[in-house]
């Protein structure tokens, strides 16, 4: 019964957004399809259409054009389409550094921006912009929950991550919550391929856990070493670590490594199942976090331009605000800062089918809220 | 008027026509496109008098585009939070007071770059520079005051008195007389005593030498002069996008930098205004056809070292006068 | 710190070093004997790695991946050689910089084409799984050591080569002087062309071997080109001894670095401060090297003859 209401509501909610808008509406996506990090983008680009698609809507345009990682270019993009296009909405891009190029400048210029990915603290606080909207998490979220989950099983940590904004922050977050010794803090540059001298600190360190931020590259290099390194420390991680754009070039190196993450490909509910199905039936491959934030930020435009046009900010914004949709992660709510509430679990990388994928094991965190809400004046 | 002069007048008309037109049909974006021409031609024709004139194939000019667009990044921010700078000096969001800070900075960090990079010639000249602009841009993405790898973000464009900085058209003019006085400097230099000297110790070092001119000082007052151009570039080109980030300083920046002059002709005066406006046109135009696009980027540069030598303007106006 | 970690890091910086010889020596041999600047051979690098992953999941043996790689790396660099390089050699280098920065664009986005945008699977092969234990108590990946014998083996082999075959006379007389062995009847273009296609298959060994521990992907050969060039250019362009020491001295630098910086750092300050300021000094660390060696000596350790 449960099942078949769930169903209703579904087929209801893809009914309604099924219905013309008032006024026709234009997305202006601006993400990295070339270069080493385009698996992200291409994720991000297929999750967003595929909620596009669904919708079965004719009144929305989405302009996609590639970045190729360089924030100048994203900012040239960007200025196209808005002086060019004349998009009413901005989102799609993947790396916090080319999002600070973009989006202070795209909303102080009246334009929405949804970020389905990016989210640096800077514009989860006193900067924060009612126009400015993130339906992915705020960047310090994930780190915190792993801190959270260390104080349960561990004493001294090991914590790992690139000599950047976005990997202080992580480190940061991971302190945020964790109350237990650290081993060592380490740095390690950007593009970092080879970990050999930090995997010889592990060793001697005497720590009985080890927290990593490495996304993309950094990531697979770590973990294929750390595996031929002997040391049998447990390493832990933030999910894009092991998120699916990643674990099958990992292989079985990342076998039982725990990571926390707001969506899991066995979450058991119904959206979620739609959209792995869905996604599956599309692409012919198993989406990564990346894609359900895009499809949700896809959802939330959606629903938000259902009920009001976008010409009018103020009531387009408080659609927005109300995240009225069905999203793969289950609850999904908006913080006065426009950044998610959300709960975030742990996985678990194993493999079934031999499928390398991520199993949900325990909730950390309910309702989970940014650290950077508080400074935030809407 | 030679056949060259013609083009290049008709060049600097073409770069202003453009951005007149676009405005008055009401798409500003080609305006900001024209910028973008401006600036890195600019940026080019700076390392034009180093690499054009002086034959020194500097891989490493990333490293003063970048510092510019920092001076103009930090003064803005500091201006902005009105937090004081080094030395009790405070922030500014001034044009006037940026851009010669941006080219004092960038002359002087020249200076030390050319002082031991001009020890070495040939290849080891082209992977110095490379290596300090690498160290530049690791000091950058790594040290976490001004944004490290995320850049720093100026809200609001800098400002120049008597002007509105904010619309394309008048930051477009700002940047339009500033290319037109570089390109005017590269050519009052290239007649000089200094440039005929800068340009004799490229052809042959030893003549040069015997008739008592010291090729090392020449070539680093050359040098410095080729840095601070760039760096003033790399100030306009910050405020352009009203962001700067280590980018600006990554060796693709310094390769694309050397792209400009050979697509438009090494050591010409407007080779860099014409390579610029050909680079951002092929940007442009395939990526807006192809998610392949630096596939065919790649392609058309190939074919013109190959099949063009002397670039565009080698091509309209026949061969240079000078080897 | 203890003694067995100091070995251990001097282990991973020679390790390091020998990997980034695999690069160095092909582009030092390409500019001793054809005077070419070559930043293409990071890309060459990259098809080397694409070849071992792509042939090692359809056979499921890393060998004849290894194999492969030498292979395509071989015939990507000949080809490249016969269809572009050729035409530079009498160029200055400008051109030269400027030719190959264009094929490194068609070749990044090319590989893309052809095997997407995600990184690819390479694993270590299962003879070569797992640690030994080293004196001191602790352990070093066998993988790791077995770069090591590869490295020596090629600069063994690389040596004989040049010193006792006629190959190596030709290379060698080559490399001093270009005209006259043209003159005495040697084939100078097919010369040219098994140098570059030798170059390149280091290059795609070094790939290969190194797609295994890291990441198989577009882009992967840019930064160690950029290191495979500080590597000869503190070595003298050129030499191949040179390339060796250099390497090692990268190497050794870089890791050694990137311990002990941050460790000397957080004697005066906090260690969170420490690690971001030691992390920060540790990647400029082998620039400032090579900086202060060629004020010193403009040439690099071992200037060639001609250069």
């Amino acid at each position: 019964m449960k099942k078949l209401l769930a169903a209703a509501t579904l087929a209801l909610s893809v009914s309604t957004s099924g219905l013309a808008f008032a006024e026709p509406l234009k997305i202006g996506m601006i993400t990295t399809l070339s270069g080493g990090g385009a698996g992200l983008g291409i994720d991000t680009r297929d999750g967003f259409m595929l909620a596009i698609k669904n919708s079965g809507n004719k009144d929305v345009t989405v302009v996609t054009e590639d970045d190729a990682q360089k924030p100048e270019l994203a900012v040239q993009i960007a200025d196209k389409m808005i002086q060019s296009d004349q998009v009413d909405i901005l989102t799609g891009i993947v790396w916090s550094n080319l999002l600070m190029a973009v989006a202070p400048s795209a909303v102080a210029q009246g334009k929405f921006y949804v970020s389905t990915n990016a989210a640096p603290a800077a514009l989860a606080g006193a900067n924060c912009n009612k126009l400015y909207f993130n339906a992915a998490y705020q960047n310090d979220n994930l780190h915190e929950a792993m801190g959270e989950y260390a104080n349960k099983s561990y004493k001294k940590m090991f914590i790992l991550a690139p000599n950047y904004p976005a990997g202080k922050d992580s480190l940061t977050g991971f302190k945020r919550y964790y109350k237990g010794e650290l081993a060592s803090e380490v740095y390690t540059q950007v593009g970092q391929t080879d970990y050999a001298a930090e995997i010889a600190q592990m060793r001697a360190s005497g720590a009985d856990g080890i927290f990593v931020f490495l996304p993309g590259g950094m990531g697979i290099a770590f973990m294929k070493q750390f595996a031929q390194s002997g040391v049998k420390i447990p390493v832990m991680g933030p999910g894009f670590s092991f998120s699916q754009d990643v674990l099958p070039a990992i292989g079985d190196a990342a076998l039982g490594a725990k990571a926390s993450g707001q969506w899991a490909p066995d979450f058991d509910n119904e959206a979620s199942k739609k959209f792995l199905a869905d996604f599956q039936k599309e692409y012919g491959r198993l989406p990564s976090i990346y894609a359900v934030q895009a499809y949700d930020a896809a959802q939330l435009i959606l629903s938000a331009a259902a009920k009001a046009t976008v010409k009018d900010a103020d009531a387009f914004g408080a659609e927005l605000r109300k995240a009225d949709i069905k999203s793969p992660r289950g609850k999904f709510k908006f913080n006065t800062n426009q950044h998610p509430i959300q709960d975030i679990y742990l996985t678990e990388v194993v493999k079934q089918n031999g499928v390398l994928t991520n199993k949900t094991v325990e909730k950390i965190f309910t309702d989970h809220k940014d650290a950077y809400a508080k400074d935030c004046k809407i | 008027m030679t056949r060259e002069n013609l083009i290049n007048l008709i060049l600097a008309m073409l770069l202003l026509a453009v951005p007149v037109a676009a405005n008055w049909l009401g798409q500003p974006f080609y305006v900001t496109l024209a910028t973008r021409v401006a600036i890195l031609a600019l940026a080019a024709t700076g390392l034009n008098l180093a690499l054009g004139l002086g034959g020194l194939v500097s891989f490493g000019h990333a490293a003063f585009f970048g510092l510019g667009g920092y001076v103009a990044g930090i003064l803005a921010s500091h201006g902005f939070s009105g937090e004081p700078l080094v030395f009790g000096f405070s922030g500014t969001n001034q044009m006037w007071v940026i851009w010669p800070v941006a080219v004092v900075l960038a002359g002087l960090v020249g200076l030390a770059i050319g002082a031991i990079s001009l020890r070495t010639s040939g290849v080891y000249f082209i992977m110095i520079t490379l290596a300090f602009a690498q160290m530049v841009y690791y000091f950058a993405v790594s040290w976490p005051a001004y944004g490290g790898e995320d850049g720093l973000s100026i809200l609001v464009r800098n400002q120049f008195p008597g002007v509105m900085t904010m619309r394309p058209m008048s930051f477009f003019l700002i940047c339009y007389v500033i290319l037109l006085t570089g390109i005017g400097l590269f050519a009052v230099i290239r007649a000089s005593r200094f440039g005929s000297a800068l340009q004799a110790a490229r052809q042959n070092e030893v003549r040069v030498a015997t008739v008592g001119i010291q090729p090392y000082r020449i070539r680093l007052t050359g040098f410095i002069v080729s840095a601070m151009m760039t760096g003033l570039a790399g100030a306009l080109f910050a405020d352009l996008n009203r962001f700067v980030s280590p980018s600006m300083l990554s060796w693709h920046m310094s390769g694309e930098l050397i792209v400009l002059i050979i697509l438009g002709g090494t050591g010409r005066l407007f080779g860099p205004l014409a390579g610029a406006a050909l680079y951002v046109a092929f940007e442009y135009a395939l990526g807006g056809i192809t998610e392949r696009w630096q596939f065919f980027l790649g392609l058309i540069l190939l074919l013109v070292v190959l099949f063009a030598r002397g670039g565009l303007l080698g091509l309209l106006a026949g061969r240079a006068r000078h080897g | 710190m203890t003694l067995a970690l100091a070995l251990e890091q001097l282990l991973n910086g020679l390790q390091l070093g020998v990997m980034l010889f695999l690069m160095a020596a092909g582009l030092t041999l390409i500019f001793g004997v054809m005077g070419l600047i070559n930043l293409a051979h990071g890309s060459l690098y990259m098809v080397g790695a694409f070849a071992c992953a792509t042939v090692a999941a359809w056979t499921g043996s890393f060998w004849i991946g290894l194999v492969a790689s030498l292979a395509c790396a071989a015939a990507a660099g000949a080809l490249v050689e016969l269809l572009i390089i050729r035409r530079l050699y009498d160029r200055d280098h400008l051109d030269q910089v400027l030719a190959t920065f264009a094929l490194i664009l068609m070749f990044s986005e090319g590989m893309r084409w052809l095997f997407g945008s995600f990184p690819l699977y390479l694993d270590i092969p299962p003879l070569l799984q797992g640690a030994v234990p080293l004196p001191g108590g602790t352990e070093y990946p066998v993988y790791r050591l077995a770069i090591i014998a590869a490295g020596a083996a090629v600069a063994f082999g690389l040596y004989m080569l040049i010193s006792r075959t006629r190959l190596g006379m030709r290379i060698r007389a080559g490399e001093s002087d270009r005209e006259m062995i043209g003159a005495l009847g040697v084939d100078i273009r097919t010369l040219y062309t098994v140098v570059f296609a030798l170059g390149a298959a280091l290059a795609g060994l070094a790939g290969a071997l190194v797609g295994a521990l890291q990441s198989v992907q577009v882009g992967m050969g840019e930064p160690v080109l950029i290191l495979a060039f500080v590597v000869i250019v503190i070595g003298g362009i050129g030499s191949i001894k040179g390339a060796l020491l250099g390497a090692l001295l990268v190497g050794v630098t870089d890791t050694m670095g990137r311990f002990l910086l941050p460790k000397i750092l957080a004697l005066f300050v906090p260690p969170a401060q420490a690690g971001m300021i030691g992390g920060a000094a540790a990647s400029m660390l082998i620039y400032i090297v090579m900086a202060l060696i060629l004020a010193v000596k403009p040439r690099g350790l071992f200037p060639a003859a001609h250069a």
